[in-house]
């Protein structure tokens, strides 16, 4: 299209850019928020030579994902709620693996089945280590449709990089909404580039098994210095956020996905109306952005994090980014998306002392 | 800067009529974004969507005070007018309306859509009626250009008919104001 951008869903921009990164295999299962991602994939890969698969359940899709992983192959699943529970499992084999794949997940609302409603119910799931844990996981927050496009097509990249699971972390608000995309050049990926993986033509001298549980090619505790050293490696290079007003303020919200896009009318309303509010915006939940609260303006009075989940989930990280020395708010709207006044006003009963401060346990 | 609202209930094509018009804005160097909100079923049941037209970054996609309300249907005004901002501008469909109180701060357009759209063969463009009434309105965009690039995208959509472009003329005629 001549005009350079096209009107598209959060999860149609997120289909479509996986497919521009040449990702060629795709398997999953219905759930809303996040089916448009299944039905794009349904109707346009084959298109590019790819294979879509609904499998039977979320278990079976996310165990296809892993042996099309092995081959090297550019790989994503996708799912929401319950239904990312479900996909725990397959996540810490991938790990285990050391495998590159992408994975959504379209948070909703609740614990259980929840509501099919907006919600960022699963932030402490993705960002503590998919499955029984022990392992990390990059985990990038989209908070536009144009970010669903640019993060996806660039977590097939990140996850090769570093060998891991990338999730991306959407929400039924960012993916639900239509917005103005521009979309990445298409690629081809080339699947036999990598030694690891399984290419069916054993060469003399290779392993039988070339991609194992651990990594059997070396002992346990080289294998455990060369995880530590990817979670590290990770932890420093790859931590993102945006300031958004940031520099002078007396308050400072902080909040990703949807909730962000609400914060900043917030903070506009706000600065009309004389109140120096700002907004650290993390695109990377995991690792989380340490390196945004290291200078925070002078005069600061706090920080307020603004979440759609009935704890708040991201309060401990930003306990733990500041050391606990700053102090925390939370205007946490579970079900409801957050409205701009209802920040608006929360901010102003903090400033006037009004509010406790956030425990987080 | 616009916050718009288009409701009423499922099968009227209240989110198409934002559909439609954030093609357009977009079309025309705006910033766009369309959200949707609507009950389980296929007909009947409120439905609406919230649209921010803009020439700044979009911030929040869920307008809490809105510049324009354009009603499908009474329901929908009951609950969603005193959302309105000071000179905002609300557009009813007088065919299902009944007597009403409007707000003294807001102005107000009635247009009889379902007959409009039924005169003209084409009920199903009852939302383009409205929209060309909200465009009288609120003089957003030219309305010759509108037209022209509404029908450019039912062309592209395989669903070219004269009929869809003279509803919205019409909408945009025929709308009076009421306040």
């Amino acid at each position: 299209m001549s005009k350079g951008f096209q009107l598209m869903k959060g999860n149609e921009a997120i289909a479509e850019a996986a497919l521009r990164a040449g990702c060629r295999f795709y398997a999953g299962y219905p759930i809303t928020p996040q089916s448009e991602i299944l039905e794009y994939m349904s109707a346009n890969m084959a298109d590019r030579g790819g294979v879509f698969i609904q499998g039977e359940s979320e278990i079976a899709s996310m165990s296809m994902l892993w042996g099309a992983a092995a081959c090297g192959e550019r790989v994503m699943t996708s799912s929401s709620g319950p239904g990312y529970d479900l996909k725990q499992e397959g996540i810490s084999y991938l790990s285990s693996y050391n495998l590159p794949a992408v994975i959504i997940d379209v948070m909703r609302y609740g614990v259980g089945d929840g509501e099919i409603t907006e919600g960022q119910d699963s932030y402490w799931l993705a960002t503590r280590g998919g499955g029984h844990g022990d392992s990390r996981q990059l985990v990038l927050t989209p908070g536009s449709v144009q970010e669903c496009a640019e993060l996806t097509y660039e977590a097939f990249d990140l996850a090769e990089k570093y060998r891991t699971v990338v999730i991306i972390l959407s929400d039924g608000g960012i993916s639900q909404m239509i917005e103005k995309v521009v979309l990445p050049e298409p690629k081809e990926h080339d699947r036999s580039k990598f030694d690891w993986a399984i290419k069916g033509e054993k060469k003399k001298d290779e392993p039988k098994v070339k991609v194992t549980n651990l990594d059997r090619s070396m002992d346990y505790s080289a294998y455990d210095a060369m995880v530590r050293k990817k979670f590290s490696d990770m932890y420093h290079n790859e931590q993102r956020w945006e300031n958004f007003m940031t520099e002078d303020a007396e308050l400072i919200l902080v909040a990703y996905g949807i909730s962000s896009r609400i914060c900043k009318s917030a903070v506009r309303r706000a600065r009309e109306a004389g109140m120096k509010l700002g907004l650290i915006r993390p695109i990377t939940a995991w690792p989380y952005p340490k390196k945004a609260f290291e200078n925070l303006p002078e005069g600061l009075k706090g920080l307020v994090t603004v979440e759609m989940s009935l704890s708040s989930q991201m309060g401990l990280d930003i306990r733990l980014a500041t050391e606990y020395k700053v102090p925390l708010y939370g205007y946490l709207t579970s079900k409801y998306v957050p409205t701009t006044q209802g920040i608006v006003d929360f901010c102003k009963g903090v400033l006037a002392g009004d509010v406790k401060e956030l425990e987080v346990y | 800067m616009a916050d718009i609202m288009f409701a009423g209930i499922g099968g009227q094509g209240v989110l198409t009529a934002g559909k439609i018009l954030i093609e357009i804005a977009a079309e025309h160097g705006k910033n766009v974004s369309w959200t949707s909100e609507y009950s389980a079923e296929m007909r009947g049941g409120i439905a609406l969507c919230r649209v921010v037209v803009s020439d700044e970054e979009i911030g929040s996609p869920y307008p809490d005070y809105l510049d324009v309300l354009c009603c499908m249907n009474e329901d929908a005004y009951d609950k969603y007018v005193s959302d309105m901002r000071e000179g905002g501008c609300v557009i009813i469909n007088r065919s299902v309306f009944g007597e009403k109180q409007f707000p003294e701060n807001v102005k107000v357009y009635g247009v009889d859509a379902m007959e409009i759209a039924s005169e003209l063969e084409n009920q199903r463009g009852l939302n383009l009626v409205v929209l060309g009434a909200m465009i009288r309105a609120t003089g957003m965009m030219d309305v010759n250009e509108f037209a022209d690039t509404l029908e450019a995208y039912f062309n592209k959509k395989g669903k070219a008919s004269d009929k869809n472009v003279q509803c919205f003329m019409m909408g945009y005629e025929k709308a009076e104001k009421m306040q």
